[in-house]
């Protein structure tokens, strides 16, 4: 248990000293959002409409972005053969990096999703309910990028088929996120369907993610 | 045959189809001329695995 | 002939040799009665002549489903059993499959735009079905970018199930979004909705569609069989080579 904990503590403090990967991940969280105003127009109705939509988009592509941080940077310095033959299970090993990666990139993304509501024009309770959305979606797409980035850890090049992996795997998550987000702002549908299917997404996903990407390891890094 | 007013899309989705078929079916030849060509170049030059035996592959 | 007697490449390689010709008869012979049903299957009275593009649209979408199911099967084989086939059978089957539901997506526009006056909605069927061409699509760019054939094997075989498991996740996800496309009107309880003579012609075309891709899929894996016979005999030429 320990063993785990250290390793948590340890992913913790790499991604907040080494170059502020988790602020760089809100910035261009931040950026997104503020392109799509550019391609889309200055309508605030209309960007109040697709607010949801856009800060979900966001949250994906900015988390997608983060991935090589999980896995390939160890595995460039030898601490990923270290993990694997170290004595604590893999499925936990990794799953236990994917929190810390959660924790670092996922998270400050939930917390500033308030704020770019804002300059989406979205009101309180809209941003609240988008905000929540992507407290329990982000989960899922951090433990789906996982698997792909245990599939890629390999390659030198692996950015962009990580990307083309992942992104497939990730769709019910960002259908689910958005349904859930207009339903409670406006729709017919009850909050309570889309979201918690939406929960249900993330709580596979923490299964499934550290399974297949544990095999992943063991069967690519032989 | 009368296909109707819509024809032009039911002549191009089965052109379409054949398309795909004949590029699948394609694909396959070229590459087993291409792998069977490097094969007997190997042959030839008198490399071959431990265990050569040319069973059967006369398709 | 048991699965394990067929794990020797050259056996299997003999087997295909004598069986393909027949396979292609087969196939030919399915389709020239296909074809020939679709020629006389009647006009449906709501959409006209343009219900013969579902004779090849509805095919085509039960083999793209299909050739990711030969792959799942096939990644269990190399993950589990390690069956020295089971690699060569999901490579080969990625690229069919893809151009199948690329085939789906394509002639199910072509019917879309007469029928429903647009090229593509996104609906539950048509976007689950985009979404399966995409990860048929990533997990031929895995197999071509890993290096080394077995360590290709087993990240595509990690990938196929992980993505098996979405299929339906997606399917039923997307039924929130409107349904354009029609429900299940064939596989259902109570029999089939459809008219036998236009059901007819379908199960025809199913069948001949069916012995194509079995064909072209043992032509394929023998094409694969090749390939890795010749990366390892340009692996001996450069050993020899490099050489005392």
């Amino acid at each position: 248990m320990t063993a785990l904990c250290a390793l948590l503590v340890r992913d913790l403090r790499l991604a907040v000293r080494v170059g502020g990967g988790a602020l760089t991940g809100v910035l261009f969280f931040l950026i997104v959002v503020t392109l799509m105003p550019f391609a889309i127009g200055p309508d605030l109705a209309l960007l109040a409409r697709m607010g949801p939509a856009i800060l979900w988009l966001g949250a994906l592509l900015a988390s997608l972005l983060a991935l090589d941080r999980l896995l390939a940077m160890d595995h460039e310095d030898g601490s990923l053969d270290l993990i694997l033959i170290a004595r604590m299970p893999l499925e936990l090993a990794v799953a236990v990096k994917a929190l810390a990666h959660w924790l670092t990139t996922g998270l400050p993304l939930v917390i500033s999703s308030p704020l770019l509501g804002l300059l989406l024009n979205l009101e309180a309770k809209a941003s609240g309910a988008v905000a929540l959305t992507l407290l329990a979606g982000t989960p899922a797409l951090t433990f789906i990028g996982l698997i792909g980035a245990a599939l890629t850890v390999a390659l030198r090049r692996g950015g962009l088929l990580l990307a083309v992996l992942v992104l497939p795997l990730t769709v019910p998550v960002l259908i689910f996120g958005v349904a859930a987000s207009n339903a409670a702002i406006a729709g017919p549908v009850p909050f309570g369907a889309p979201f918690g299917i939406l929960c249900a997404l993330t709580l596979i996903s923490l299964v499934i993610g550290p399974l297949a990407a544990a095999v992943a390891l063991r069967q690519g890094l032989e | 045959m009368n296909l109707g007013p819509h024809a032009a899309f039911i002549i191009t989705a089965y052109v379409a189809a054949i398309a795909v078929v004949a590029g699948l079916i394609a694909w396959i030849v070229l590459d087993r001329r291409h792998l069977s060509r490097i094969l007997d170049d190997f042959e030839a030059q008198g490399i071959s695995r431990r265990s050569t035996r040319t069973d059967g592959d006369k398709w | 002939m048991s699965l394990i007697e067929l794990a020797n490449p050259s056996r299997f390689l003999a087997l295909t040799a004598r069986a393909l010709p027949w396979l292609a008869a087969a196939t030919v012979l399915a389709f020239a009665i296909g074809i020939t049903q679709v020629y006389l299957a009647p006009d449906d009275y709501q959409q006209g002549a343009t219900v013969k593009i579902m004779f090849i649209h509805v095919p085509a979408a039960w083999l793209g489903i299909f050739a990711w199911i030969v792959m799942g099967v096939a990644a269990l084989g190399t993950l589990v059993w390690r069956h020295p086939l089971a690699d060569v059978a999901a490579k080969a089957a990625a690229p069919i499959g893809a151009a199948f539901t690329l085939m789906c997506l394509v002639t199910g526009s072509l019917w879309g735009r007469p029928m429903w006056g647009t090229y593509w909605v996104w609906d539950a069927r048509l976007t689950s079905v985009l979404v399966l061409f995409l990860m048929y699509l990533g997990v031929i760019a895995l197999w071509r970018t890993i290096d080394d054939p077995a360590q290709a094997a087993r990240a595509a075989a990690v990938l196929t199930l992980v993505g098996a498991i979405n299929i339906p996740i997606i399917k039923f996800s997307v039924d929130w979004l409107n349904t354009l496309h029609q429900p299940a009107s064939v596989f259902r309880l109570g029999g089939s909705a459809i008219h036998p003579a236009i059901l007819v012609p379908l199960i025809v075309m199913a069948v001949a569609f069916t012995l194509l891709f079995l064909t072209l899929h043992l032509a394929a894996m023998r094409n694969e069989i090749m390939r890795r016979r010749v990366r390892t005999l340009m692996m001996l030429q450069a050993g020899a080579r490099v050489g005392p």
